[in-house]
């Protein structure tokens, strides 16, 4: 295992070096380290994608995501009225074009993915860094507290909890944020263990630095590789969290429109309109898919460390 | 077996209590996360004074330190209270779904397994291939797919187009397939992925190379040496990935009306029938909790690096 490590480091180290010509500026350099990962190309097209979409949506919606046509209900993908109409991926039950509302639609999914996933990591990593940091007694017990937590399955303890508390897009995106840190706080305290360690911390001390300027100017940076990688794990799983609770009716509420609730008007009309449940779960399917490959590629551009796994 | 051993599992029961208290205080607060949990069940009839009777009734009037206090004294003894709304005790509701949850977890489980292994082990072995390729792709998109979606694709190609299975409940053995499979799939995703991994490792490790210069078959190495150590990581990593796998039965259950015990909290938490989502939520962990902690002591038992005097 750590032979193992220690040689996929030099490679990345290598690779690193022998991408990196010395007069490009960052963006260029990282963009040319990018280009070399066929992973890292699609993830990041995907994910630029979904981004864009969430912004200008309305602007290249083909129709408005909640117009209502009671003449145009159930028609199904590629369907045209009388106008002239495209509806290239079919109507839902109320005649609103799937398309549109998919597009709309990932507005949600950008909104809850981003903020929840600061808040959570935020939360986490200063969790972790005090936890790690001050270590003693604080550190077992803030641990004990995140093995408690970790042994309540994570999207059980959000659907308890949305349940009590209610519905909504705000509310939802405050509980997933204030839920999901549990998962960086462990990473993060292991990661300061391994840097607290090191020989430019002993020489902070040395030169007489307080203890939070060490913690927060030494060690915190040190540490936001591992917590960027993960955060770009838990966007996908947050993404997925709020498409279960839309679907489920606990999370975001009609009329936002959101590709778990798209499943959830599908799944009453199972039976006869496929297109209103294969297109939403598409989108969720690919968003995702885009967010684990670009954390992929970020993991190991990274964070060399934790690539023995790959 | 000696002290050591006898050491272990006692510093891991009392792990086990420390982590039961913090779950069990997690499940009580989140009762009174939405303030006044009274006013959530009391109809909007009632006066002031029939409110604060049903208070008292409850125990809400005392101080939240002796309602926690009585909620766990009570929870140890199986009482989680009656069900608003069944009028009948949480626990009783409970049982009933557990045995449905268990066995499609199970199910799931093994139909995980059957797929993860076999995939995981070739991926690694043609690594860098066009199988692993596949293989390994097709694992990103079990993990990207949102398991409820996969359920209902299942029911739109299975149920609907072909007529084969079953769509709800749980009323013939066949009903289990879909809702097995679903979760099923979506199991072996993620650990196709770490069989992957963890072999990999193991393929580099010392003792398969010397096994290999003895000149002892291929097929010999990969099995007797390398699968043995591999196990042990991949053991683990399925304690880890049940979490998964009991939440997404929460959501999968609802899809396909399967009666356990996730729709049952779905269920209760539409009408706010909250003693018996707390109920559900302790089971859920408690079932969490024990099953990792079977694996850890199987992992002790399976590892023979870990010598007890």
């Amino acid at each position: 295992m750590t032979m193992a490590t220690t040689q996929s480091a030099q490679q990345a180290k290598d690779i690193a070096i022998a991408d990196l010509p010395a007069r490009r500026s960052l963006p260029l350099q990282l963009l040319s380290i990018l280009l070399k990962s066929p992973v890292g190309v699609a993830g990041s097209l995907i994910v630029t994608a979904v981004v864009l979409l969430a912004f200008v949506g309305p602007l290249i919606s083909p129709h408005d995501p909640l117009n209502r046509n009671i003449r145009s209900r159930f028609k199904p993908p590629g369907f045209v009225d009388q106008s002239g109409k495209v509806y290239s991926l079919g109507n839902d039950q109320l005649g609103r074009d799937i398309l549109s509302r998919i597009i709309a639609g990932s507005r949600v999914s950008v909104l809850v993915g981003v903020i929840s996933v600061l808040i959570s990591g935020t939360i986490g990593v200063i969790y972790g860094l005090i936890s790690g940091f001050v270590g003693g007694i604080l550190d077992s017990v803030l641990m004990r507290i995140v093995d408690g937590l970790l042994s309540i399955p994570f999207i059980i303890l959000v659907i308890a909890i949305s349940g009590v508390v209610g519905a909504g897009l705000s509310t939802l995106i405050l509980i997933l944020g204030f839920t999901g840190w549990i998962t960086y706080a462990r990473v993060i305290r292991g990661e300061v263990l391994k840097v607290r360690e090191m020989d430019y911390v002993m020489a902070a001390y040395a030169l007489g630095q307080s203890r939070p300027k060490v913690m927060f100017m030494h060690i915190l940076p040190n540490v936001v590789a591992s917590a960027i990688v993960l955060a770009a794990v838990q966007v996908g799983v947050t993404i997925l969290a709020e498409s279960s609770l839309s679907f489920l009716g606990l999370g975001v509420k009609p009329p936002t429109v959101t590709w778990g609730l798209m499943l959830s008007d599908g799944r009453q009309y199972i039976n006869s309109a496929w297109w209103m449940t294969l297109y939403p779960g598409i989108a969720i399917t690919i968003t995702v898919l885009g967010v684990v490959f670009l954390g992929d590629w970020l993991r190991d551009f990274l964070d060399p460390n934790v690539r023995g796994r790959a | 077996m000696g002290v050591s051993l006898r050491g272990f599992f006692i510093s891991r029961m009392i792990q086990l209590v420390v982590t039961m208290f913090i779950v069990s205080v997690v499940v009580f607060f989140i009762l009174r996360l939405s303030g006044d949990p009274i006013l959530v069940v009391a109809p909007d009839f009632f006066s002031e004074e029939q409110i604060e009777q049903m208070r008292k009734f409850w125990g809400f009037d005392r101080p939240i330190g002796e309602q926690y206090l009585n909620f766990v004294a009570k929870a140890i003894t199986g009482n989680f209270g009656t069900s608003y709304l069944a009028k009948r005790p949480a626990m009783e509701l409970v049982f009933e779904r557990l045995g449905y949850s268990w066995m499609l977890a199970a199910a799931a489980a093994a139909i995980g397994l059957t797929i993860a292994i076999p995939l995981g082990i070739l991926s690694a072995l043609k690594r860098n291939s066009f199988v692993d390729l596949i293989i390994t792709s097709l694992s990103s998109l079990g993990t990207a797919m949102p398991s409820f979606w996969l359920g209902l694709m299942l029911i739109i190609v299975f149920s609907v187009h072909l007529g084969l299975l079953p769509v709800f409940g749980a009323l013939e053995p066949k009903a289990i397939i879909l809702p097995s499979a679903t979760l099923g799939v979506g199991m072996a995703a993620r650990l196709s992925r770490m069989t992957r991994s963890a072999m990999l490792e193991v393929l580099n490790q010392d003792y398969v190379r010397t096994a290999h210069s003895k000149g002892l078959m291929h097929k010999t190495v990969v099995m007797r040496h390398a699968l043995r150590n591999a196990l042990i990581p991949i053991v683990t990593v399925f304690g880890l990935q049940l979490g998964w796998l009991l939440g997404g039965s929460v959501v999968v259950e609802s899809v396909f009306s399967w009666p356990g015990l996730g729709r049952l909290m779905i269920d209760s938490i539409s009408v706010r029938d909250n003693t018996v989502v707390q109920a559900g939520l302790l089971f859920f962990s408690l079932s969490f909790i024990l099953i990792n902690y079977a694996i850890d002591v199987i992992y002790i038992i399976l590892d023979p690096r870990i010598k007890f005097q």
